[in-house]
């Protein structure tokens, strides 16, 4: 259990960066214009945390939890942290609250934001009090005091991490959300869940057999993927943490499932909703069925293939890959008006379409020659743009669930890894080192912090 | 019996060979792999015991390699397509012709994709040209009924390398006896 004392919340601090500018060029066509967060960094400081007692343990726990903040705000992206060689204060010695801090300190080494931890540890139970400070303004901008057993420090680094982001982008992040992906490991294709950071990766299936495409439902609470343990794709709703199932077993194809995204899902998996295509009709198609896989209705009515459904964020709309132009294309569907419009007109091989979680983007996987690259579109007629380049082939992208991140599939180092990006395309790099190869990874929903 | 030896020898020779420029003449290239199987058996000392099992044997050793090649010649296809080229539908007119003269064997066409497109659009892909070649062979007077078809997408490489040569191999039908 997690206790949390709300000390304060201010304003948010860098909405600024988070702007979008409307400005007028010389052709008088209006462009759209993004600022890219990522560019420049907030420089922060975090210093060793302060242990509240004297033991070794406390004084252990100080330095790794100071540690494990600082790799967690890191990964986001926004940051970059002071080199701690250049502190002119020691919060330990100094103190660790607003009155005791100098923060001029802080603002000559270009510390921009600061934070300050204590803590106190013993066999059995942690208490920390964590810190965010505004140094130019010289203003305490979080202060939370998290309590629980050891086993919870990972946990109260990530609540504290949330604050941070959502204190400076209004959006509460991705820290309790993870990554499912294929991984050849075993000597099969199985599906495997790790951490948003790529830490502590599990085998999640062991079909012993070909397993792809895992889909997560909006609770987090079950996986729907492809798997081959009779010989046939079939498609799997597996509990994420029970052994409960259900098998879709349709002659044909049963793949590419894609969950409805309900703001509050039902507590029931029959009245969950799923996007897949099936071709026991002889036709490839995608319906729309529950939870357990009962078909309600047919979504798409083409001959040929209608592949890979991504649902926009209301699930008013959906995009999917056709061949129906000749080549793979992307196109969506509005559900009311049962309008089919392309979306994709670059290129002659676009597929694996993944919706924005904020709605306006989505990301796909466009072959140029025999490689796959990442390209993000809007729907507003612009080109889209592309965020790899010259580095292997890039295929699966996967939005976070607050749509700062994309993770995506990559064989730019040799064999297939998985790799996260801002969405802006910085910040490109592997998730986490594993036996075998890794592919088709999808980001979860972020479950509640509790 | 040493005249015999050679006519056991001859006969395994010219019967599959036979066969195999039958095979040649209706298309005209054979997958490499289906050539070096379909070269005669070196072992031929325990069957020259007496000319009708010679014959019961040598009958039974054509079946078997028509069986053989049934299962090991694959049909190929161009890059994102399911389009039976001329030499795939030859291939096919044979299968079929096997297919009328084993009328009890039941099989699984499964579809295949080189891996430079994606795993989900290759699923859908690799169906395609299983139904593509199912179709093919019901309008040659087969039951649909002993056909079925299995999509493996790009998950099941015959050649594992990413060169042309791999991928125009790994872009294929093959077909399984039940």
């Amino acid at each position: 259990m997690v206790y949390v004392t709300r000390r304060s919340i201010l304003a948010p601090l860098l909405m600024l960066l988070f702007l979008s500018l409307w400005a007028t060029p010389s052709n008088a066509v209006d462009e759209f214009i993004e600022i890219n967060p990522f560019l420049k960094k907030i420089p922060m400081a975090i210093p060793d945390f302060k242990p509240m007692s004297e033991d070794a343990l406390s004084q252990e726990t100080a330095v790794e939890t100071a540690q494990l903040l600082a790799e967690t705000l890191l990964f986001t992206g926004y940051f970059k942290l002071v080199d701690k060689g250049a502190y002119l204060e020691n919060p330990r010695e100094s103190g660790i609250t607003d009155a005791s801090i100098n923060y001029r300190n802080w603002t000559v080494i270009g510390a921009e934001l600061l934070i300050t931890g204590g803590i106190r540890r013993t066999a059995d139970a942690v208490e920390m009090e964590l810190r965010l400070f505004d140094t130019f303004k010289g203003q305490s901008i979080i202060g939370k005091r998290y309590r629980g057993g050891p086993q919870d420090i990972r946990r109260m680094v990530r609540k504290f991490a949330s604050e941070v982001v959502f204190s400076l982008t209004g959006n509460r992040g991705y820290f309790n959300s993870e990554i499912a992906f294929v991984s050849t490991g075993s000597g099969n294709k199985e599906i495997y869940i790790a951490e948003f950071d790529g830490r502590n990766p599990v085998q999640f299936t062991q079909t012993k057999n070909i397993t792809l495409s895992p889909a997560w439902s909006p609770d987090c609470q079950w996986l729907a993927y492809t798997a081959y343990p009779k010989n046939r794709p079939f498609l799997y709703i597996k509990h994420r943490y029970h052994k409960r199932g259900y098998e879709i077993a349709n002659k044909g194809l049963n793949i590419t499932p894609a969950w409805l995204p309900q703001a509050d899902p039902p507590t029931s998996l029959e009245d969950m909703r799923l996007a897949a295509t099936l071709s026991f009709t002889g036709d490839q198609e995608i319906y729309l069925l529950t939870g357990k896989g009962k078909i309600i209705k047919r979504l798409t009515k083409s001959w040929g293939s209608d592949v890979s459904p991504t649902w926009s964020p209301d699930g008013k709309k959906f995009a999917f890959v056709s061949n129906r132009s000749g080549n793979p294309h992307i196109y969506v569907k509005d559900l009311d008006s049962g309008r089919v419009d392309r979306l994709t007109f670059q290129g002659r091989y676009n597929t694996q379409p993944n919706w924005s979680p904020k709605g306006d983007k989505l990301a796909y996987a466009g072959m140029e020659g025999s490689r796959n690259d990442i390209f993000v579109i809007g729907f507003n007629g612009r080109p889209p743009v592309q965020l790899t380049r010259d580095a292997g082939s890039n295929e699966s992208p996967s939005w976070s669930p607050d749509g700062s991140m994309i993770v995506f599939s990559s064989t730019r180092e040799g064999r297939s890894r998985i790799y996260v990006m801002t969405a802006f395309g910085t910040d490109q790099r592997r998730l986490l080192t594993l036996p075998g190869e890794q592919s088709n990874p999808q980001w979860s929903p972020n479950k509640h912090l509790n | 019996m040493q005249r015999k030896l050679w006519m056991v020898l001859a006969l395994l020779v010219l019967v599959p060979g036979l066969m195999l420029m039958t095979s040649c003449a209706q298309q005209s290239a054979v997958d490499q792999d289906t050539t070096q199987k379909a070269a005669p058996p070196q072992d031929t000392t325990g069957s020259a015991s007496g000319g009708e099992d010679l014959q019961a044997d040598a009958a039974k050793r054509a079946a078997e390699q028509a069986m053989n090649q049934f299962i090991n010649e694959h049909i190929y296809f161009d890059f994102d397509s399911a389009a039976l080229s001329a030499m795939a539908q030859a291939t096919l007119k044979s299968k079929a012709a096997w297919l009328k003269e084993n009328a009890g064997a039941m099989v699984i066409i499964e579809g295949n994709c080189d891996n430079r497109g994606t795993n989900e659009y290759n699923l859908a892909l690799g169906e395609r040209r299983a139904l593509s070649a199912q179709a093919y062979l019901v309008d040659l007077g087969i039951s649909a009924s002993r056909i079925s078809t299995i999509s493996y997408g790009e998950e099941r490489p015959l050649d594992n390398r990413n060169t042309e040569e791999a991928w125009a191999k790994n872009r294929n039908d093959q077909f399984k006896l039940k």
